[in-house]
């Protein structure tokens, strides 16, 4: 019965086994490496765009906010009420009240019409809320519901979502990301599909040697097991040249981003993929080539047996 | 410990290779198979070693019917007998050692173990020495010793041979038979497929005739048919 240490020198023995066997075939490694690493690259190099653009704009959050014009028989004192009163609600960031005098005040040094300001009797301006979401609420359902609860309010006059345009545009990157998703799954398929072609080639050149393993006594697991890192390696490899190939092409773009950038008067520049990124493309990159050598390896070997030389 | 009762082989391709054999090795006896090249001495040896399974009858080795024993339990079927194969099978990318190792290493026997076994058996065979070679770079009486050596490393207790001389002088294929003979002394079952009668006839062992997939010649004891039996 074989222990622990025998069960991992085991492992270990067919990992170094497929590294070997992989060495030995430089050039087919390299090809199949680098069509995994531009599969691969593919999505990670669009979730990068993504999460710049998302951190260049921190969503527009702060650009979203809804007004409420509270009726002009509303007092100051109440109006500071309700503005306590949204601001308890879960939803809400922060509450600004515009009061009435406030907003004369402002519109009297804005606009240029002071004098004729002070022949009004009163003053015609209401007091407003500005109420602004916080961000994980700045969603659109989540919008519309606080707008609704707001227009409820007896002392509401008008509820004004602003920042439609960028509710679209959070839209339009969710969009992107669902396609992105979308995207990575077909090239994951791929990655499985090039890795389980690689592996039924190198079954086949590794026939003989299939035969004599079971001749012996090899179990299919056993014959199996050094195809399975094979394609574990692969996929490693492959998720390694994908991050390279983003990190390259990040700084090959960056200095033009930060032109770009320089003329709204930003210093930005795209971050490029992290530590946890090439973890995720290793860890994924290893499970989608032990897949694609798994299903090629479970259908292949079984129909090698010795006898059929 | 091998026992045929009326089995008969067809190939897919339609050629019977074996039409009702039956016929007993005993454990612990070394037999010679002869006959002309496709009388049926190779399907013989493929049936014991369950690379092929019979059409009809009964198959039986080391207690277990081949004909009925599920897949999963082929391949520690096949770790109990040792295979010797006039072509080698050899891995030609691997040194000596790693080819004989092998049947240790698929039975998960420890990385001392091997070591110990592995040297053993290249020590019976001749090849003391000869650990980091590759195959093609040793003699074809040579590699023929490196496939006696894996078939002989986990010690099993059924060895079978197919034409294990063809390919060696006179000389060698006496050591060779020597070595056979050591391993049948020691409890080992041998059972040879050959066609030198010359080899069998200095052995004195008892051979089996196998002339177009029948058991042909003498009948020794009324329901084996047995001929040469001088042991």
């Amino acid at each position: 019965m074989i222990g622990p240490s025998g069960y991992l020198a085991r492992h270990a023995q067919a990992l170094l086994s497929s590294a070997g066997h992989l060495a030995r075939a430089p050039i087919a490694t390299i090809f199949t490496v680098v069509v995994m690493g531009l599969a691969l690259a593919l999505p990670l190099g669009l979730d990068v765009l993504v999460r710049g653009a998302r951190e260049a704009t921190h969503d527009f959050r702060g650009a979203v906010s809804i007004s409420v014009y509270l009726k002009t028989s509303v007092s100051e004192a109440r109006a500071k009420e309700l503005a306590r009163t949204a601001r308890d609600r879960p939803a809400v960031e922060r509450v600004e009240l515009v009061t009435a005098t406030q907003a004369l005040a402002q519109f009297r040094t804005q606009s240029g019409f002071g004098d004729a300001l002070n022949a009004l009797e009163g003053n015609p301006l209401p007091n407003v809320l500005v109420v602004t979401p916080r961000p994980a609420r700045a969603n659109p359902a989540s919008m519309e519901t606080l707008r609704q609860y707001l227009a409820a309010w007896p002392e509401a006059d008008a509820v004004q979502l602003d920042g439609d345009w960028v509710t679209r545009f959070n839209a339009m990157l969710q969009l992107l990301q669902q396609a992105l998703l979308i995207a990575a799954g077909l090239l994951a398929i791929g990655v499985v599909a090039v890795v389980g072609n690689t592996i039924r080639l190198e079954i086949q050149n590794r026939r003989a040697e299939i035969e004599v393993t079971k001749l012996v006594g090899g179990t299919n697991g056993f014959v199996r097991r050094p195809f399975l890192y094979t394609g574990a390696l692969y996929g490693v490899f492959g998720g390694l040249t994908a991050w390279l190939v983003v990190v390259v092409a990040l700084a090959l773009l960056n200095p033009a981003i930060a032109r770009l950038a320089q003329t709204y008067g930003s210093s930005y520049t795209l971050a490029g993929p992290g530590i946890r990124d090439l973890q995720i493309l290793l860890g994924g990159g290893a499970l989608l080539g032990w897949m694609g050598s798994w299903l090629a390896a479970a259908r292949h070997l079984a129909r090698i047996e010795p006898g059929a030389g | 410990m091998i026992t045929f009762e009326a089995v008969a082989k067809r190939y897919r391709n339609g050629r019977e290779a074996l039409t009702n054999i039956s016929l007993h090795l005993a454990p612990g006896e070394m037999v010679f198979l002869t006959g002309r090249s496709g009388a049926g001495k190779s399907t013989v040896l493929k049936l014991i070693a369950l690379l092929e399974r019979p059409t009809r009858g009964r198959v039986t080795v080391a207690g277990e019917n081949t004909g009925n024993l599920p897949t999963r339990r082929v391949p520690a079927f096949r770790r109990r007998i040792g295979v010797v194969f006039q072509d080698h099978r050899l891995l030609v990318d691997r040194p000596v050692f790693d080819n004989v190792a092998l049947p240790l290493i698929v039975s998960d026997s420890s990385l001392k173990e091997i070591d110990k076994r592995v040297r053993a058996a290249l020590d019976q065979v001749g090849l003391r020495g000869s650990e980091r070679v590759l195959p093609a770079e040793l003699s074809v009486g040579e590699q023929q010793r490196v496939g006696i050596a894996r078939a002989i490393v986990s010690r099993p207790p059924i060895l079978i041979a197919d034409e294990p001389t063809g390919n060696l002088d006179p000389q060698l294929a006496s050591e060779v038979m020597a070595l056979f003979r050591r391993l049948n002394e020691v409890g080992v079952t041998v059972l040879v497929a050959t066609h030198d009668l010359q080899l069998v006839r200095e052995s004195g062992l008892r051979s089996i005739v196998i002339e177009n997939g029948r058991i042909a010649g003498a009948v020794a004891d009324g329901t084996l048919p047995i001929i040469e039996a001088r042991r």
